[in-house]
């Protein structure tokens, strides 16, 4: 075990045996590839999704489900919501979420937590973050290492788009300390797009992804530009306001003023432990909620030794909650129009986390976004991924994708030298006429593609064949140049909407190339290239290949024919 | 990102006088762009930063990765070399199953049981490819399929992890026999044990097994190994060599006789080859160089412990004797040197007091020359006696020193006169010293 680069354990690929983690501060997931397929591994408990707690018993440690139990008999020893901690000093930690657990405290400026980790009656220690993290994920790599039967040497972690440098290299350092090889962090966002783009059934498409996280403490979304399998993050926004916890404490206010009916004078919020098993069966109501229309809570004395029982309906919950609810929907429209698009340049939306399971959140959004956009999530779409699972499995699928590389050829594949490229704001397409005549521009590349790309299109010739005029030209307008699909702005939104009811008939492609017949404007014109004596009925081949430097390469030629034209432009 | 979408639009006809060099026309180039960082995330981008990383264009990464993949594919092939086929095995009867060689039969002796699962299929599919039946009796000779059951049943006993191992377990054509003497004596010995324990290596639950190593392993690997191998915990059993047991149900005392008959002889072939392994170690043991090396280590190891506290005792012994006798010595010195001593200071005051008495006898003497200073006649006694008591007088209070000072004044002098005068200038400075009173020493005045 060398250590080498960042601190990394050397692992040589050949005896890597590697996994995905969702490391999260609510809850964490672990994943393998089984025959290339991802699979969310289960802990020793059967929980797939395993609540990011660590908690200490007479010198036993509990993770999982059993150390959230905790909570409400032995608090103080047990910690929560300590991954976003990590790597991050005293002064910019926001411990909210931590009041009904052990508290973090400043240890010269980083944040420890003191735990009686012993049995009773030894001093407690302090425990940095960094070492509450290496025992959580070293329990997390023993449940994997026992359902795979072989030790796990390596890892692809995700973490969220806004974890700072030493927030990552605290968190490696934290996995090395597990004697876990991290072999490469991904964003979270990505990782849930990359769990989708990974289905067999997938088409490689150039789309537009809102990828919505929404976790317990945070939330996060991200405008992902997937382009050939190529993926751009365009926008990004992070909301600590609007998150699972928000949902519980409005549940919570909900059950404990039915219980005040009750008993005027006793507030189960008044008291630690109340409030601890109030928070446990409204969290569990919600969960509840999310799969039927109905939820009962009931906690056996819940305060002062008396018992409470109630039912909550779906409808209720969905009003009580709408401050929320609509939170999200904000939150998603913002991050949309921080990148400069619309929702009608959204083709997908992917929901991820937990609180993505909530009905009510993918139908708002459902409502918010055009029919053609899918949107992924299981209360919208019978295909959806589990959206708990997304992120470990998008892990574990890079982990397959990269365990065979040597960890030098990783750190150099993933350099800013090689990631970072320049990517074309128009679109690049060919001239093709409508069904009356017009000419209308067909994209062959979208805009925010990275650069080397290359695209090749079949368009069918003339009915009677004969000579062909490809003629290559940007597409979009030049007044709004970071608006990749602009619409003329009297073309307004609304509008837009309309026609895409009206279209909602023909297959998603479709679709996206009539809605996009009104919009594209004709730019200025790269190339124009003639195929000659193209048979009746037949189709030219057009392949655009744009360099690093942005020189064009043109490629057309009748589809079966010999031959064919050639031209480059040149860089700008 | 080779694949292509399809667009049903058609192009427009080219125009009338349109025409460029070559057919093509330039005209502009990409006007925007911005710096964006892609995810390092997925398949395609592996293939993006491959290319980025060799600078590759499409087309060649295209070439490249094909050209590998088609060599993994032909490496592949390569690795099944058929083997010649024994004319006397094509002739096997299939019902002799038994005795037949499986991997023989499938052309996989070189490999035996290292042969993969792949290959075995692999194996089998070649073989059936050629001795189908079907296949012979459409090149015209009989129907002659016994050697396809061989193939068949080979893949069957093979393919099959239990029934596999039970074959390994007798297989001996993987045996590798111990060598003879002969052979040992020509040198080679760890090359030919260790070939001996890779073969019997095969038959142990535990992987991976210690190797035998060479004459330069270290104490701790040769232990290692042997330790391992005494131990050694097979999983070779011996159900294949079982006599049938009779299927019908006619006789169930047979029956039971036989499985009785058989099992005894498993625990006991078992028990055998238990024993065969242990003659083999005890017989590798005994010559194996190494062991008697590190006993004759481990022997000078503790011989060189007690030599040293030998030398170290003996060391300490005479440190002590040389000690005492330089003290001894010391001692003795210092003795003789105070006795040496105080004999010098014996003589000393007796040269001294002789020379005083020598002096004191010039003091007398002087005034006995001058006629103790009587002028010229005889001396009365009453004079004489004056001064002598005098000059006793005036010795006594005098030192050694001064009274050898005043001698070598009066020595030499006869003039009664001069004697006088240095006699009376003693006084005088002994009066003046306060030594004498004045008039105390009239008759020397």
């Amino acid at each position: 075990m060398t250590e080498k680069g960042a601190g990394q354990l050397g692992v040589s690929p050949s005896d890597r045996c590697a996994i995905g983690i969702s490391f999260g501060n609510s809850y964490s997931s672990i994943a393998c590839t089984i025959d290339d397929s991802p699979v969310v591994i289960a802990n020793e408990d059967g929980d797939r999704q395993i609540p990011t707690i660590l908690s200490y018993v007479d010198g036993e440690e509990y993770t999982g489900n059993q150390a959230k139990a905790m909570l409400i008999r032995n608090p103080k020893n047990t910690v929560i919501s300590f991954k976003d901690f990590l790597g991050q000093e005293f002064k910019s930690i926001d411990p909210t979420h931590c009041h009904a657990a052990a508290h973090p405290q400043d240890a010269n400026g980083t944040v420890s937590f003191t735990i009686q980790d012993k049995v009773e009656g030894e001093p407690p220690s302090t425990l940095s973050v960094k070492e509450i993290s290496t025992r959580y994920l070293r329990r997390l790599l023993q449940s994997a290492s026992d359902y795979l039967g072989k030790k796990v040497t390596s890892a692809v972690i995700t973490v969220p788009t806004n974890f700072t440098e030493s927030q990552r290299e605290a968190l490696i350092r934290a996995a090395n300390d597990a004697e876990l090889e991290v072999l490469q962090l991904i964003n979270e966002p990505i990782a849930s797009v990359l769990a989708y783009d990974a289905r067999p059934e997938a088409k490689l498409e150039d789309k537009i992804i809102v990828v919505a996280d929404l976790g317990g403490t945070r939330s996060d979304v991200a405008v992902v530009a997937s382009r050939g399998g190529l993926y751009t993050i365009l926008a990004t926004a992070h909301d600590y306001e609007f998150a699972g916890v928000h949902l519980d404490t409005v549940l919570m206010d909900h059950f404990a003023k039915e219980f005040m009916k009750k008993n005027p004078n006793v507030d189960p919020r008044g008291n630690a432990r109340s409030l601890a098993k109030l928070k446990a069966e409204s969290e569990a109501a919600k969960k509840a909620l999310s799969i039927g229309t109905n939820a009962s809570f009931s906690v056996e004395s819940l305060a002062d030794g008396i018992d409470f029982q109630t039912t909550i309906n779906r409808l209720r919950y969905e009003t009580i909650a709408r401050k929320v609810f609509e939170g999200f929907n904000r939150l998603v429209e913002g991050v949309i129009k921080k990148a400069g698009l619309d929702v009608l340049d959204i083709d997908e939306v992917i929901l991820s986390g937990g609180t993505s399971h909530t009905p009510r959140i993918a139908n708002n959004f459902r409502a918010i976004f055009p029919e053609t956009t899918s949107i992924q999530a299981p209360a919208t779409s019978a295909t959806a991924i589990n959206p708990s699972e997304l992120q470990a499995r998008g892990a574990a699928l890079q982990a397959s994708l990269i365990q065979e590389y040597e960890s030098d050829d990783i750190e150099q594949s993933t350099h800013p030298a090689v990631t970072t490229v320049k990517h074309i704001t128009n679109a690049i397409g060919v001239i093709s006429l409508s069904g009356d005549g017009e000419e209308i521009f067909t994209p062959i590349i979208a805009p925010e593609t990275a650069v080397p790309a290359r695209r090749t299109v079949h368009i069918a010739a003339p009915e009677n064949g004969g000579d062909v005029l490809v003629k290559i030209t940007e597409g979009g307008t030049h007044i709004k140049v970071t608006k990749p699909e602009p619409k003329p702005k009297e073309n307004g939104e609304k509008e837009g909407e309309d026609e895409d009811e009206d279209d909602s008939d023909f297959d998603s492609e479709e679709e996206e190339e009539e809605h996009r017949e009104k919009i594209w404007k004709i730019g200025t014109t790269l190339a124009e290239a003639a195929v000659r004596d193209v048979k009746k009925g037949g189709k030219v081949e057009v392949t655009i290949n744009v360099a690093g430097d942005l020189a064009v390469t043109i490629t057309t030629r009748a589809v079966g024919g010999k031959g064919g034209v050639r031209g480059t432009l040149p860089a700008p | 990102m080779a694949t292509s979408t399809i667009v049903a639009r058609p192009l427009p006809v080219l125009p009338e006088g349109w025409s460029a060099e070559k057919d093509f026309k330039p005209i502009g180039s990409i006007t925007a762009s911005t710096q964006r960082t892609i995810e390092p995330v997925g398949p395609h981008f592996l293939a993006h930063a491959r290319r980025a990383r060799h600078k590759r264009t499409f087309s060649e990464d295209d070439r490249i990765q094909a050209q590998e993949s088609a060599k993994k594919i032909e490496k592949d092939d390569e690795s099944d070399v058929s083997e010649p086929e024994d004319p006397l095995m094509l002739q096997r009867e299939a019902k002799d199953w038994k005795s037949q060689d499986h991997y023989q039969v499938l052309g996989l002796s070189k490999y035996r049981w290292k042969a993969t699962e792949e290959q075995i299929k692999r194996a089998h599919r070649k073989k059936v490819l050629k001795h189908h039946p079907d296949k012979k009796a459409a090149q015209g000779s009989t129907e002659d399929d016994n050697f396809f059951k061989c193939i068949q049943k080979a893949t069957e006993v093979l393919l099959d992890p239990v029934k596999r191992r039970q074959f390994d377990s007798v297989d001996e054509k993987a045996d590798v026999d111990p060598p003879t003497k002969k052979e040992l004596a020509k040198g080679n010995y760890y090359k030919l044990w260790g070939r001996v324990f890779k073969s019997e290596a095969r038959f142990s639950k535990q992987q991976p097994v210690p190797t035998f190593g060479d004459e330069n392993s270290t104490k701790e690997e040769v232990e290692n190994f042997y330790n391992f191998w005494y131990n050694f915990d097979s999983w070779r059993s011996f159900e294949y060599l079982d006599e049938d047991v009779p299927d019908d149900n006619e006789n169930r005392d047979q029956k039971r006789h036989m499985e009785r008959k058989n099992a005894n002889a498993r625990k006991k072939k078992k028990a055998e080859d238990n024993a065969r392994l242990r003659k083999l170690l005890d017989e590798c043991s005994a010559g194996d160089e190494r062991i008697k090396k590190f006993r004759q280590e481990a022997n000078a190891a503790k011989n060189k412990k007690r030599l040293d506290k030998e030398a170290a005792e003996k060391k300490a012994k005479e440190d002590a004797r040389l000690k005492k006798e330089a003290e001894e010595k010391a001692a003795k010195e210092a003795e003789e040197k105070a006795k040496a001593e105080r004999e010098a200071n014996k003589k000393a005051k007796e040269a001294a007091k002789n020379a005083v008495k020598k002096n004191k006898r010039v003091l007398r003497g002087s005034v006995k020359d001058a006629n103790y200073f009587a002028g010229s006649g005889d001396a009365s006694p009453a004079q004489i006696d004056a001064v002598l008591n005098d000059v006793e007088l005036v010795q006594g209070k005098i030192d050694p020193d001064e009274i050898a000072a005043l001698a070598g004044k009066l020595n030499g002098l006869k003039v009664a006169d001069e004697i006088k005068g240095v006699w009376s200038e003693e006084v005088k400075r002994l009066v003046a010293a306060g030594k004498l009173k004045d008039g105390d020493v009239k008759s020397l005045v």
